[in-house]
């Protein structure tokens, strides 16, 4: 036990026999982890070999093939993995500009893909070396704002710990604002947001996502917060051929088909579901055909008869015609 | 005198990069990594102080990182250390333990002897900082 002017003896005596930490290292034994040389002035780099390395294309193809319709939406993904992509090559000589900042914004009607894209860009922005992980926590108003004094801040907090590293996806941020309560802590919670957006841009990107007016009224009172987003994209609703191709699309995934007839019934069918209200774009889709669904297996069950590989796979116009949008 | 508690306690101290590893270590076994800090030295201290609560779901080290320079922070005299709690039922327990942060000065520890019945001795050791009250400990002049 050593007296209180013992400050010399740093390091007990029954330590474990470590070389003196002032010892003369090799050359290399004390260097920072190696930073590659930047490549000379007149050196060129291989851009597609890049590109393939960083497997950007078969992200960029994916998000083309399971994506129907959204042409800006793809065309901002592709200018964002371009840009992430060139800067890597810059890095190599040597001209760093910086992390870019990639905090998003995505607006859109109700079923348009604004979750889905947000998954793809996480794992998008992860294999292009910007993020650590192709985490996404996706949170709304009641995960980041508390209930009573003092309780917004450790909240807001602990979700953002959570999401470092990866993606935090705000659903309908604008909720986090109320401008007819003052006193509400969601102003709170977007404060926090902000410093983070601005100190943690390296291991954070925020996408924000919700209806393109309510959205528009948030950030006019949150002029701070359009400002630190580079990115608002906008997500167009479908057209009509669009949700066709889109149903077919969800159809492949179950295993499912639908016969020659039941193809124009269900054309049929969503264009007259779009003119009527609480229209959900591809989520309405996805209702309708979980409801066809049912009606085919209770069609089989009432048949009773001896159903076959393709009778099972198969949905008649039957199954949509029994909807409640053909009866109005 | 250096205070040696935890794992890696007879390394230099670790530094911000070896933390980040180990958190990393940690979060990708599953522990849920905490944060906590003391001006009470003595070894048998179990009851320190929490930074927070435990940062259960973390993914990744740099939201827990964030929060041990907060608390450095707020802090800089104090000893604070990073758990990773394990639990796993059958172990539930502390599954690491290191210190990230430790006063400038460590006045280090007294032996006290006190005689007991039949001229027995019992020793026990007294951190002199604990001669100090609690929260002015590691500040001021000594």
């Amino acid at each position: 036990m050593s007296g209180p002017s013992d400050h010399a003896a740093s390091r007990p005596l029954f330590a474990l026999p470590t070389p003196p930490a002032q010892a003369p290292a090799g050359p290399e034994a004390d260097q920072p982890p190696a930073v590659p040389e930047p490549l000379p002035d007149d050196a060129t780099v291989d851009l597609a070999a890049e590109r393939a390395a960083a497997g950007v294309d078969e992200i960029i193809e994916a998000l083309d093939r399971d994506l129907v319709g959204l042409r800006p939406v793809k065309t901002r993904v592709a200018e964002i993995a371009s840009l992430l992509l060139i800067d890597r090559l810059r890095g190599r000589f040597g001209l760093s500009a910086g992390a870019p900042s990639l905090h998003m914004c995505f607006t859109g009607n109700p079923g348009t893909g604004k979750t889905t894209v947000a998954l793809r860009m996480a794992r998008l922005l992860h294999r292009m070396g910007y993020l650590r992980r192709s985490r996404v926590v996706s949170v709304t108003r009641d995960d980041l704002v508390g209930q009573y004094v003092g309780h917004t801040a450790p909240k807001t907090k602990d979700v953002l710990n959570r999401a470092m590293g990866g993606v935090l996806f705000i659903d309908e941020a604008y909720y986090l604002y109320r401008a007819d309560n003052e006193r509400d802590y969601g102003q709170e919670a977007i404060e926090i947001l902000l410093q983070y957006m601005e100190n943690y841009r390296d291991d954070l990107v925020v996408i924000m996502a919700g209806y393109a007016d309510r959205m528009e009224t948030f950030f006019s009172s949150n002029p701070g917060m359009s400002s630190r987003i580079a990115h608002h994209l906008d997500f167009p609703d479908y057209s009509l051929d669009e949700l066709v191709a889109i149903g077919e699309l969800m159809l492949r995934e179950r295993r499912y088909r639908l016969s020659p007839e039941a193809e124009s019934v269900f054309r049929d069918y969503l264009a007259r579901r779009m003119t009527q209200p609480r229209f959900a774009n591809a989520r309405s889709v996805r209702n309708a055909l979980e409801r066809a669904r049912l009606r085919h297996a209770n069609r089989l069950i009432a048949a009773n008869g001896t159903p076959a590989k393709d009778d099972l796979m198969r949905l008649e116009p039957a199954d949509f015609l029994a909807s409640r949008v053909f009866s109005s | 005198m250096r205070i040696t508690q935890g794992t890696f306690s007879y390394l230099p101290d670790l530094t911000d990069e070896e933390i980040t590893s180990q958190l990393d270590y940690a979060l990708g076994h599953g522990w849920a990594v905490s944060v906590e800090f003391t001006d009470d030295p003595h070894p048998r201290n179990n009851y320190w102080d929490m930074w927070g609560l435990p940062m259960f779901g973390l993914a990744d080290p740099a939201g827990a990182l964030r929060e041990i320079n907060e608390c450095r922070q707020a802090y800089p005299d104090r000893y604070i250390r990073v758990c990773a709690y394990d639990s796993r039922q059958g172990r539930q327990t502390f599954a690491l333990s290191f210190l990230v942060n430790r006063p400038a000065q460590e006045p280090g520890f007294r032996l006290d002897r006190q005689e007991a019945a039949d001229r027995r001795v019992r020793y026990t050791i007294h951190p002199y900082a604990l001669d100090r009250p609690a929260g002015t400990r590691y500040s001021g002049p000594p």
